[in-house]
């Protein structure tokens, strides 16, 4: 198990995820698979904070300062920050589907064509 | 933190103050009119703290105030937009007035929503940092969903569920972007990350010196793509524009774009400023720039919907303003450097004014007559005189004849676009201005000739005509006297010569 293979999960989910909100009727599907893209990027941050920036460390482990060690967690940081926006994002996504709803009897994005013309 | 931190972030702090004193002033207020005024008086306390910023970087004469662990910086570039957006705002909170008294209650809501997301844009436009970016990056978006949806009926909630879902998938493709990009250089900061490309050197025999870099760029585009709403990511603009309050449109269409490219201009010039980078995405933007203006301006001509209509004119104008990133000029010859971001400021100037003065003359006429078609316009030239004054202005200027600030801004950002060697983009940039002089000009037919539907005429309340007139006065005076503003976003773009040393 390498960097390799994390950054392949990482690229796997991502694009599924992509496909799905690119493809799917159903809007709360839709945002399942905005969140699957959420979390690919979740995980390829961490992998990249883990395998990839520690690369003076690597040269000599007990040299860890506290500037190596900030950039060590920027990436888990960055984690963190995403999951938070992401649940306002669906929070607020889920509302307005809820609104949609009261109006229309249907969550299906295809149906959303009122403007088309 | 300290409180060197906090008088850098006072803009940001004191507008983001400013609404919640609006939601809970809605509680007491009886009179709901005020709420308005509080919200435009209000403004000059934010408005105040940029000018002081702005009076002590000039003392100060380092150009630059960073803070906040180096995530902010203060300069003329971010406090340039910082007017902007507050000027915006005020125009959008003055031209919503009729617009919010048909919602009863949440007045309160719906002016701290826009002023929220006005506190998102001013912080993206002093963020030097990819994390931060993401977080004022949805700070502006998120309540613009909720604004989108406000009405809450069909039309307005279809709007706000496109604008979420398509404003999501963007930002995880933007995060997407932004990851390999710090898996690359292992910094989220922008100067640093310039600093460690340069540090592992670009490879000439990899697209943009490396392919974690070129998908990491790649994607960055697309997802401010979305943002800025220019081809081929520009899908969502015209149903959310015309389901959206009108009010909403007009944010979205100034304020909303200005925030984009202050955000790609910083991470262009920043982040990636080496030579052969800055050729490979000048490219990219150069083919982006010709598609969105031309699809923009084709799509335009068969639309009948006024809202519809000045959406595909957006896309067109990302497109002309994307002409002002396409022209960074290559290092070697001896061009004006900032000839592009100048041209970009000085335009977002000039297409402020203009729109907003198109949009507040739509949501009054609009107001009034209930509906977006624009075969409903007609008449207005005897129905509203001044409205239709207004709106001819704005849409001559938009189509860039002198002598409107449309033709100046036009003008400027083509001419950066020659020195820079893409001639064919200026003539590509001018053949659209004609084409889409046709659908504008439809418009101003309509009004003046077409016999009015009914003789009643069309009421503009004090604030919507306070706010048309300065929009009106701006394009008109910056058309025949541009110096000034042209002044303005030179001082501003030049605090990116900083980042260009390198």
């Amino acid at each position: 198990m390498g960097l390799e293979s994390f950054l392949a999960v990482g690229a796997i989910i991502f694009c599924i995820g992509l496909y799905g909100a690119l493809t799917k009727r159903n809007a709360i599907t839709v945002l399942m698979c905005i969140e699957l893209m959420f979390t690919a990027v979740n995980i390829t941050a961490v992998t990249l904070s883990r395998y990839v920036v520690p690369a003076g460390l690597a040269e000599n482990p007990a040299s860890v300062s506290d500037d190596v060690l900030q950039t060590l967690l920027t990436g888990q940081v960055f984690t963190i920050f995403i999951i938070t926006v992401a649940a306002a994002e669906v929070a607020l996504g889920l509302a307005i589907v809820m609104a949609v709803f009261k109006n229309r009897e249907s969550v299906f994005v295809t149906d959303a064509t009122e403007m088309k013309h | 933190m300290t409180g060197h931190d906090l008088y850098l972030l006072s803009p940001e702090l004191s507008m983001a103050g400013l609404a919640t004193i609006l939601v809970v002033l809605d509680l007491f207020l009886g009179r709901k009119d005020l709420l308005a005024w509080v919200a435009v008086l209000g403004l000059l306390l934010p408005l105040g703290f940029a000018i002081s910023l702005w009076v002590g970087l000039d003392r100060d004469g380092t150009g630059q105030m960073a803070g906040l662990f180096d995530t902010l910086s203060v300069d003329k570039f971010s406090l340039f937009f910082k007017f902007l957006f507050i000027g915006t705002t005020a125009a959008v909170v003055l031209t919503s007035t009729d617009y919010v008294k048909r919602l009863g209650r949440l007045q309160g809501e719906y002016y701290a929503l826009i002023l929220f997301s006005a506190t998102g844009m001013m912080l993206l436009a002093s963020t030097t940092e990819l994390i931060t970016i993401y977080i004022a990056l949805e700070l502006t978006a998120l309540p613009v969903a909720a604004l989108a949806a406000f009405m809450r009926d069909s039309r307005s909630s279809e709007s706000g569920m496109k604008f979420l879902i398509l404003s999501a998938i963007s930002s995880a493709v933007l995060l997407y972007g932004m990851v390999w990009v710090y898996g690359y250089t292992g910094t989220t900061n922008l100067e640093e990350i310039a600093r460690r490309i340069g540090d592992v050197g670009l490879r000439g025999d990899q697209p943009f010196g490396g392919y974690a870099l070129l998908l990491g760029v790649v994607l960055m585009i697309a997802g401010f793509g979305f943002k800025i709403a220019s081809v081929p990511f520009q899908m969502w603009a015209p149903d959310v524009y015309e389901g959206a309050p009108t009010p909403v449109t007009a944010f979205l269409s100034v304020a909303s774009k200005a925030a984009g490219f202050a955000i790609l201009l910083r991470i262009f010039y920043v982040a990636f400023p080496w030579e052969a980078m800055s050729l490979e995405w000048s490219a990219i933007f150069a083919i982006l720039a010709v598609a969105s203006m031309t699809l923009g301006n084709l799509v335009a001509i068969p639309q009948r919907n006024i809202k519809r209509m000045l959406a595909y004119s957006t896309i067109a104008h990302a497109g002309y303003l994307l002409v002002g990133l396409a022209a960074a000029t290559s290092r070697a010859s001896e061009g004006n450097l900032l000839g592009g971001p100048t041209g970009i400021l000085f335009y977002l100037g000039g297409y402020a004014v203009t729109n907003m003065a198109a949009f507040g003359a739509v949501i009054a006429i609009s107001n009034k007559t209930g509906s977006d078609r624009i075969e409903d316009f007609a008449g207005m030239a005897r129905r509203a005189p001044l409205l239709a004054a207004v709106l001819t202005l704005a849409l001559v200027s938009l189509t860039g004849v002198p002598p409107t600030v449309g033709f100046m801004v036009k003008l400027n950002i083509f001419g950066a676009a020659v020195d820079s060697g893409l001639t064919w983009l200026a003539i590509a940039g001018a053949l659209n201005s004609v084409i889409s002089a046709y659908y504008y000009v439809r418009v101003v037919k309509v009004m003046y000739l077409s016999p009015p539907a009914a003789e009643e005429r069309v009421p503009s309340p004090l604030p919507m005509t306070v706010a048309v007139t300065v929009a009106m006065a701006g394009v008109a005076f910056f058309g025949v006297y541009p110096a000034p503003l042209l002044d303005f976003a030179r001082t501003a773009a030049a605090t990116l010569r900083i980042a260009l040393i390198f």
